[in-house]
């Protein structure tokens, strides 16, 4: 393994108090870690927050700024974070507003975020809790957590970051927000593993001429294995498990105010004339050279397919570590989404 | 004979002996199906239990099971850290003032605290979770409360039951937590939450033969 790291139990901490030198925009918390905008809390104004494990930079910690996020709390190397870092966080952004966590849908970052919402409330910190479950490898949700939380995590944290800058109560942007995760689907493949850094070594082994498809973002093995193809035919795959996915409904739990409540949401397959966002993300090892070459295919596959790309997103944005690989995500947007796409931003991993 | 609490405490430093010692095994069982940190956030996180643990050591047990719960709960992380803090915690609630435990005590111990891991993880019997270990492990505790004079007698009715239980996590297919998302290739893997719950029961065992 080879890392630029000192001692393997302070790399979080000696990130982020780099981080907080870097970005004097920024007021990072070491104990317990959480970063919040320094001009926090914004006087009447819904606070966005989210969070997960580290090792996916820039998100969510490089989204903290003017038009995205208040505040992220990031966990120990691909670990959900805990909800005393949640909490403090919450209590350090809301200005009366309310707290919107933006949270996905991994078993551990449901539960400590489901702690967390739980301890604000108990503090009259108005508080909601939406999930955002978009991948569409995990398909049968009868037998597994459901599907997981990946790249339309990004385009929501823009999307409800901008509407609350905007004005929007915390129910508006909680409605927005489902919305966001409703119309968005990802999918991502694997060409070699990564290396957590307390660990020391790859989390699988991959042969040189294989790759991990429907894998999530946290080095965890995908759905299968299969020999390497031309970017051509990742590309189209990947792509045509997001089109061509089925409508999918789940339940989820927010929370009512006094506790937690079961909502059943359905989402909406792609159809001919829907206009979209393309998000074509590298997972931290493949260089942007290589995404233009998938973006290239992802155009022609939605052009066949009759959808229309009118924004899109290239670049690492929720990486897994030095993993070679790419995730695609398409985004069904209306009106209401686009202006809030187009708004400005001022983040450390996301600039408009 | 009750368990007093030195041996609690001692249990505890045990726990976290173990999870040091087996903190690559528990990580590589979680590489194969999860996200390889399983015995790392344990050695974390019961490494912080020893540093809070001389603040509260002379309180009532009720008061100790909930201080590891709370110092799990915030340096665990990732599922383990809410399950297993709600689990010491929910026990620390019931057992406020205690400064032994009887056989009917320690049972409600765990009672409460696999109600804990009910009530956050929602898990089901079969979903190749810790609970796969747990529930079949509580039944038997339950049955030897009613005859049993110490509690040794409730852990030790209790080991074999979960010892067979974790073997048995082996042939299922995830539907909890980070495995699930490899289906079918969940399959024929030792769960790595059922295997550090197993420790617990064990480790207690060697604490209370001397």
């Amino acid at each position: 393994m080879k890392k630029l790291i000192n001692e393997v139990e302070n790399v979080v901490k000696e990130q982020l108090e780099g981080m907080a030198l870097a970005h004097p925009e920024l007021t990072v918390k070491i104990d317990p870690h959480y970063i919040t905008r320094s001009d926090s809390p914004v006087k009447g104004k819904v606070a966005i927050v989210s969070g997960g494990g580290s090792g996916h930079e820039p998100m969510h910690g490089g989204f903290v700024g003017k038009g995205m996020l208040d505040g992220a709390c990031p966990g120990e190397v691909f670990t959900s974070p805990t909800p005393d870092q949640m909490y403090e966080c919450a209590k350090a952004v809301d200005s009366g507003a309310g707290v919107l966590f933006i949270v996905k849908n991994y078993t551990g970052d449901v539960m400590n975020f489901e702690a967390a919402a739980e301890l604000a409330a108990s503090e009259g910190i108005k508080v909601q809790n939406i999930l955002i479950d978009d991948d569409v490898a995990v398909k049968d949700s009868l037998y597994t957590a459901g599907r997981r939380g990946v790249g339309t995590t990004v385009l929501a944290e823009k999307i409800v970051g901008a509407a609350a800058e905007a004005g929007y109560s915390l129910e508006q942007c909680s409605d927005l927000c489902r919305k966001v995760n409703q119309y968005g689907r990802s999918f991502g493949v694997a060409l070699t593993s990564c290396t957590v850094p307390a660990a020391g070594k790859p989390t699988f082994e991959l042969g040189e001429g294989e790759v991990e498809m429907g894998i999530g973002i946290h080095g965890e093995p995908g759905t299968h294995r299969m020999p390497i193809k031309s970017a051509d035919e990742m590309t189209q795959y990947a792509a045509e498990q997001i089109i061509d996915d089925p409508a999918y409904t789940r339940t989820v739990r927010e929370w009512d105010g006094e506790q937690w409540a079961d909502k059943q949401l359905t989402d909406e397959p792609f159809k001919s004339g829907d206009k979209v966002i393309a998000f074509v993300n590298s997972m931290g090892g493949t260089p942007v050279s290589e995404l233009y070459a998938v973006y290239r295919k992802l155009d022609e596959v939605c052009k066949a397919k009759g959808l229309t790309i009118v924004r899109n997103l290239v670049g690492p944005y929720i990486t897994s570590l030095e993993m070679q690989g790419f995730s695609i995500t398409l985004l069904k947007v209306d009106d209401e989404m686009l202006k809030f796409w187009d708004a400005p931003a001022s983040t450390p991993g996301f600039v408009r | 004979m009750s368990m007093n609490k030195a041996q609690l405490v001692t249990w505890l430093g045990k726990l976290n002996d173990v999870y040091a010692e087996k903190k690559e095994y528990l990580t590589e069982l979680d590489a194969a199906i999860g996200d390889a940190d399983h015995g790392i956030n344990m050695n974390r996180g019961f490494g912080k239990v020893m540093e809070k643990l001389p603040t509260v050591e002379d309180k009532d047990i009720g008061t100790i099971l909930k201080t590891v719960g709370m110092t799990l709960m915030s340096s665990v992380g990732g599922a383990s850290g809410p399950l297993y803090g709600t689990f010491w915690m929910k026990g620390g609630m019931l057992l406020g003032g205690k400064e032994e435990l009887t056989p009917d005590d320690f049972v409600k111990f765990i009672e409460a605290g696999v109600g804990g891991i009910l009530q956050r993880g929602r898990p089901e019997l079969g979903d190749k979770t810790m609970y796969d270990l747990w529930a079949p492990a509580l039944e038997a505790m339950k049955d030897e409360a009613g005859n049993a004079t110490e509690v040794i007698a409730v852990v030790e009715a209790a080991l074999p039951v979960a010892e067979k239980a974790l073997a048995d996590t082996i042939p299922l297919q995830a539907r909890k937590g980070r495995a699930s998302y490899l289906g079918e290739r969940s399959i024929g893997h030792q769960d790595p939450g059922a295997t550090s719950s197993y420790y617990m029961i064990e480790t207690l065992r060697d604490v209370l033969a001397g």
